[in-house]
């Protein structure tokens, strides 16, 4: 197995995901056939070659960035008009810190 | 009106020569889609009231003998991933049943500036994620050509909406495949054009080095007007390029003689035959119009769908940690700590497709695996970019399918996440690499299923690669 049921809890925990004990299960299943396919990346031999993390890395540095001038940012009501809990301004979530 | 055979030329004609205004048409469009939606689930929503004021708008400028804009008038349907403003924009996603987003995408701004009118917004995979829209958390879409299979995904809204008539075109998002694939398996043209041609300032990311707004229509002409008015720089989204667009309308003049064709010899081997039999008809056809084709080898193919898997989980298990129940919409009832508020909500919110992704994404980018998975994963991306930068020095455009089959039965594969990544195996390329690449109606099998083929071309050549596609459309008209 390319990885555990502890390595499944884990990883969930890192991903702030809860998971059923069904779903653990069904992932460790389902990540360890992907996980098994993607040994074919180690079949590759890619000794000398830069990683590509993005498409247009030929363009000129500055190309793409607009001028430093301000804009105006999306107001606050607007910014917490999706809130789930919005409150004096602010987004409200549980308590952090006992006092 | 004849919806299904809705053209922006038609459209434009019938409003200048006083046959109907752009609100009686809006009207009718409205009352088609009431009528025809509930045959495939393609729209989640309509929008009438912003339709139908986007279309008076339309009918002033005419009645003040002003020039109408490039879509004036035009029934469009956009893809639920794409954030419109004051309309509510889920992403298929139960996270965002309420979400009503504060602005709207800049493919929205340009298409209503262009006089368009957004009639609503198409269902889709949860977050774009799936190839068969059975992922979506408000149901899957069915096929307008077979109601028992699916349309394809994570476009499979905005594709049924064009291939039912619902829409005269729509927009789509593709990171591994998402427009062309539905494209191809409802009878569509679907277009992802080059990365950063289309600004994506609104579209709910998924893999940011991989991610595509693009057009789907029932003729290239109608894709490739599209495009020309939402492509072009973006000073909202720093990935725009800033380079120039031409008038693609006026490229579409029939001239392939002598065009160099590639057909690479890996997207030929796992085909169906029927598939297979469809693509080499239309070679034959593209040949006929005075193309040289030649067979080409992209030899990195093999390791594409674990490249892409590695990349793109990895970067949506990124963009997917702000749903946590703190500003979008959705939070969980039974938590007392924060902590557990973030897992709750994402738990309960998230499907299933959309967890084993950011579990996946997660892993790899976990400490002791990021070289062996992220970095590498990066590298062959490089090789398989080269090895089209490669072919595009031998040819103009490559030619291969865009499915190893058409349209599959609803539930055929859900429950086989591999086998499903798998079918992705001839589109995902051309994400990696960034380049332009489309897919075009090719003939149906003998159950009456659309098969589509694809045309790939070099970085910000969508000129190329319309008038192949265009000529070949007109060659299977005659």
């Amino acid at each position: 197995m390319k990885i555990t049921e502890a390595e499944v809890r884990y990883v969930a925990g890192l991903a702030n995901l809860k998971l059923t004990d069904a779903e653990v299960h069904k992932f460790q299943a389902d990540l360890n056939d992907i996980l098994e396919h993607m040994a074919k990346l180690d079949e590759i031999d890619t000794s000398g070659i830069e990683p590509m993390a993005q498409v247009l890395s030929d363009a000129e540095e500055t190309a793409t960035l607009r001028a430093d001038v301000a804009t105006p940012p999306l107001t606050n009501p607007l910014a917490l008009a999706n809130a789930p809990q919005p409150g004096g301004g602010y987004f409200k979530v549980p308590k952090v810190i006992e006092r | 009106m004849d919806f299904p055979s809705l053209t922006i030329e038609r459209v434009r004609k019938g409003l200048l020569g006083r046959e109907f205004s752009a609100r009686e048409l809006t009207a009718e469009a409205l009352r088609f889609v009431e009528v025809e939606n509930p045959k495939t689930n393609a729209y989640l929503r309509l929008a009438p009231e912003r339709a139908l004021a986007a279309a008076a708008h339309v009918d002033e400028q005419i009645a003040r003998g002003e020039e109408i804009g490039p879509l004036a008038g035009v029934p469009v349907a956009v893809k639920d991933v794409i954030l419109t403003k004051g309309v509510i924009t889920t992403c298929g996603s139960k996270l965002l049943e309420r979400y009503v987003p504060p602005y709207d995408a800049t493919a929205v701004v340009r298409l209503e500036r262009a006089g368009a009118v957004v009639l609503g917004k198409t269902n889709c995979d949860e977050f774009a994620m799936g190839s068969s829209n059975e992922n979506s958390a408000f149901g899957p879409v069915r096929n307008p050509a077979a109601p028992d299979r699916v349309p394809g995904g994570s476009s499979g809204g905005s594709a049924a909406a064009v291939a039912q008539g619902t829409a005269v075109v729509a927009l789509g998002s593709d990171t591994g495949g998402s427009i062309r694939q539905p494209a191809s398996f409802c009878g569509v043209v679907g277009v992802t054009p080059t990365y950063g041609r289309v600004s994506r300032y609104g579209l709910t990311a998924f893999a940011s080095s991989l991610d595509h707004v693009g057009p789907l229509g029932r003729t290239v002409r109608d894709t490739a007007r599209v495009l020309g008015v939402i492509a072009g720089r973006d000073p909202a989204d720093s990935t725009s390029a800033d380079a120039p667009v031409p008038d693609y309308t006026t490229e579409l003049d029939g001239q392939v003689k002598g065009l160099k064709l590639g057909l690479p010899r890996e997207y030929l081997k796992d085909l169906t035959s029927e598939s297979g039999d469809l693509i080499a008809r239309g070679v034959e056809v593209l040949k006929k119009l005075g193309c040289q084709v030649r067979e080409i080898s992209l030899p990195s193919t093999d390791s594409a769908v674990a490249c892409y898997y590695v990349l793109a989980t990895a970067e949506a298990s990124s963009n997917l940690a702000r749903y946590d129940g703190v500003r979008y919409t959705f939070r969980s009832a039974s938590s007392d700590t924060l902590s557990d508020m973030y897992r709750n909500t994402r738990g309960e919110g998230f499907g299933a497709e959309c967890k084993r992704r950011i579990m996946l994404g997660t892993y790899v980018l976990s400490a002791g695996y990021y070289d062996a998975y992220y970095l590498k994963a990066q590298k062959v991306r490089a090789l398989i970019a080269r090895d089209f930068a490669k072919s595009f020095q031998q040819v103009d455009a490559i030619v291969a399918p865009v499915s190893p089959y058409p349209a599959f039965k609803l539930g055929e594969k859900v429950n086989d996440p591999l086998a499903m990544y798998l079918s992705d195996i001839y589109t995902i390329t051309g994400d990696l690499a960034g380049i332009p690449c489309m897919s075009v109606p090719c003939g149906k099998t003998a159950g009456g299923l659309p098969v589509g083929m694809q045309i790939l071309t070099r970085h910000f050549d969508e000129t190329t690669m319309f008038r192949l596609a265009d000529a070949f459309e007109n060659s299977e008209a005659a």
